[in-house]
């Protein structure tokens, strides 16, 4: 079996397993899912140097807010050891949480039985992750935050001499926001190549499609003239996504943009247009009409 | 009384010498903020990030995450006012140990509304995990670095630059939660922050010399405000209660007092010198703590309505105050 065959697989079975999630909780970040399965897929199997997961098969309860009493833990675990030469990964889109757990059970670093904690009070497997999440570093549900604490992290483990990089996933939504570009800026000044962000174009965001919410391109030319190495690529298309990775850019952040259809390997979604951000069953009819499109996946 | 300069910016650079995870992120006010001999000193340990505070936040979360103790120098207003929600989430939500040392503190700069930073200490104060002190004199500055540098989780350091007075005496240095005791009375307690002690303390030695008996705290810690120090000086005030800060007195020690005092069952009338919930504009030190309301002759006017008495004291009996470093008198009462 080629590498390709065995990732498309894990990546049909993100959508199918979030598919599957939402029919039974009558709601979940469907779309997210679709746009991002491969490229979800290929970082965790194909680009990612990740030691194997240190954390319970399945998620622990949590423990309780950080504070001088309750030291911080973060769900990184499920990414691996910290060894100096590993990756690290951060979700800046937290709200793909669904999709990341996912990926996490396909790629057998959670069990399956671990998504049946979603959204439960006292779990960490919350639907919008934070830093005890499974899979997750840092806390960024408040968009854009992500993208710079992961600059601040490649900027220490440059200053400690490891070679490990810093993959960060983010939704194309967080380039309407300041901090996004102050965070690009700042990884082209300090020369952070150690810095490969994943973006999943899918064109959408929480009021619908982003053209009409406020535009961001073109993307690839603003990122360019902050100073990044960019490559935009056929966000399903895998040999692309995961030769990207391997661009040169010495001296440069690295950002691939991956553009992709928010209604990928689900043509049934496409009947939600435009508002595509979170879904929920209108009726039982619709949501038949999802659960007899499962049985074919 | 001893005036120094310069005392963050030397002080920093020797205190630093021996911790090379200590780091240092400024904000595009490098010279304005003292830092600048710092970045001289260590090039490597300083990052320069831009007016650029959000991103700026996020660095240092991350920085620290990865072991180092980012030290942000910029503006107070430039750190809560235009990176809160980064502050609250890449920083105090994971208890990260980062240091703010947010300068200008309300009236120290004739900057206007927009560099005055009055409402800082009510804003970090509410945040979880945060921890903030404040700066009122060159011995508070030289020993803060010490007394916050074992607080696991981030601290907010309320900071005083230029020509600074020295009011403690050098080797009695800064301690968190530790009040200062400045004259022991009690007919009137007062607790002062920040630049308003030097102007209280003008006041309270007049006011001694007129009768008045009075217990005077300077207080650093504004979180945690637990000291059992401040609570017995509360207790013991015959006719009530001041505060004496230069910030507004929604969420500052004004209202940290009341809360104490609230909490403990203390019914005593409590008067709040501070900012009546209002900004304020581009002016002298001197002029806006007259404007405002916050010099030693403003404190003279609230200890006479307190005690209900005119006690005759005029701006010349206040302006000839010659003031010496003072020892705490803590330990003298055992308190």
């Amino acid at each position: 079996m080629t590498w390709q065959s065995e990732t498309q697989h894990i990546a049909h079975n993100i959508r199918r397993r979030v598919l599957e999630h939402t029919i039974n909780n009558n709601g979940g970040y469907l779309s997210q899912a679709c746009s991002s399965a491969e490229t979800l897929a290929v970082l965790y199997t194909k680009v990612m140097k990740l030691n194997p997961s240190d954390a319970p098969m399945i998620p622990p309860p949590f423990t309780g807010v950080p504070s001088k009493a309750n030291p911080r833990y973060t769900g990184a675990a499920y990414n691996g050891a910290h060894t100096p030469d590993a990756d690290r990964f951060f979700l800046s889109a937290v709200h793909y949480a669904l999709p990341l757990y996912s990926t996490l059970i396909e790629t057998k670093r959670m069990s399956p039985d671990g998504l049946a904690q979603f959204n439960r009070d006292g779990s960490t497997v919350e639907m919008i992750g934070a830093e005890h999440s499974p899979g997750l570093e840092v806390t960024g549900g408040s968009l854009g935050q992500t993208i710079s604490q992961a600059g601040g992290i490649a900027l220490a483990r440059k200053l400690k001499n490891e070679s490990g990089r810093a993959f960060v996933f983010m939704s194309d939504g967080e380039y309407q926001s300041g901090q996004t570009w102050e965070a690009i800026q700042a990884l082209a000044f300090y020369k952070l190549d150690n810095v490969i962000i994943y973006v999943d174009v899918n064109g959408q965001q929480c009021d619908g499609k982003m053209t009409e919410v406020m535009n961001i391109e073109p993307l690839r030319a603003r990122l360019e003239s902050f100073g990044a190495c960019v490559a935009q690529v056929d966000g399903h298309d895998l040999d692309a996504l995961a030769a990207s990775a391997a661009i040169a850019h010495d001296d440069q952040p690295l950002v691939i943009l991956a553009y992709t259809d928010p209604a990928k390997g689900m043509p049934i979604l496409n009947s939600r247009k435009p508002k595509l951000h979170y879904v929920r069953f209108k009726d039982e009819a619709e949501k038949k009409l999802f659960a007899e499109f499962l049985k074919t996946m | 009384m001893e005036i120094l300069t310069r005392v963050h910016a030397k002080n920093f650079v020797e205190w630093a010498k021996d911790k090379p995870e200590v780091i240092v992120l400024s904000a595009d006010l490098t010279s304005s903020t003292e830092i600048d001999l710092f970045r001289d000193t260590y090039p490597k340990r300083f990052f320069s990030m831009g007016m650029a505070e959000q991103n700026m936040m996020g660095f240092a979360g991350g920085l620290t995450r990865e072991g180092f103790v980012p030290c942000i120098h910029t503006f107070a207003v430039f750190i809560y006012r235009r990176a809160y929600d980064q502050i609250c989430d890449s920083i105090a939500y994971p208890n990260l140990r980062v240091r703010f040392f947010g300068f200008l503190p309300g009236v120290t700069t004739p900057g206007g509304a927009t560099h005055q930073a009055i409402e800082d200490l009510s804003i970090m104060r509410s945040l979880p995990n945060m921890t903030v002190v404040e700066c009122g004199d060159a011995t508070d500055v030289e020993s803060v670095l010490d007394a916050i540098h074992d607080v696991d989780g981030p601290v907010y350091v309320r900071m005083l630059r230029g020509e600074i007075p020295r009011l403690f005496a050098k080797e009695e240095k800064m301690q968190i939660n530790h009040a200062r005791v400045l004259s022991q009375g009690d007919d009137v307690t007062l607790i002062s922050t920040g630049i308003c002690t030097e102007e209280a303390m003008r006041t309270t030695k007049v006011l001694r010399e007129r009768g008045v008996s009075i217990q005077h705290l300077h207080v650093t810690t504004l979180k945690p405000f637990s000291d059992p120090l401040v609570l017995e000086s509360l207790i013991k005030a015959k006719r009530g209660v001041i505060t004496m800060e230069n910030h507004t007195v929604l969420g500052g020690v004004g209202t940290a007092t009341a809360e104490m005092m609230a909490e403990n069952g203390i019914g005593k009338r409590l008067i709040r010198i501070g900012l009546q919930d209002t900004f304020i504009h581009g002016a002298s030190k001197p002029y806006l703590m007259r404007e405002y309301g916050l010099d030693a002759i403003a404190l003279v006017e609230q200890v006479e309505k307190l005690i209900g008495a005119k006690l005759n004291i005029s701006e010349n009996d206040l302006a000839a105050v010659r003031l010496d470093a003072v020892h705490s008198e803590a330990k003298a009462e055992a308190l």
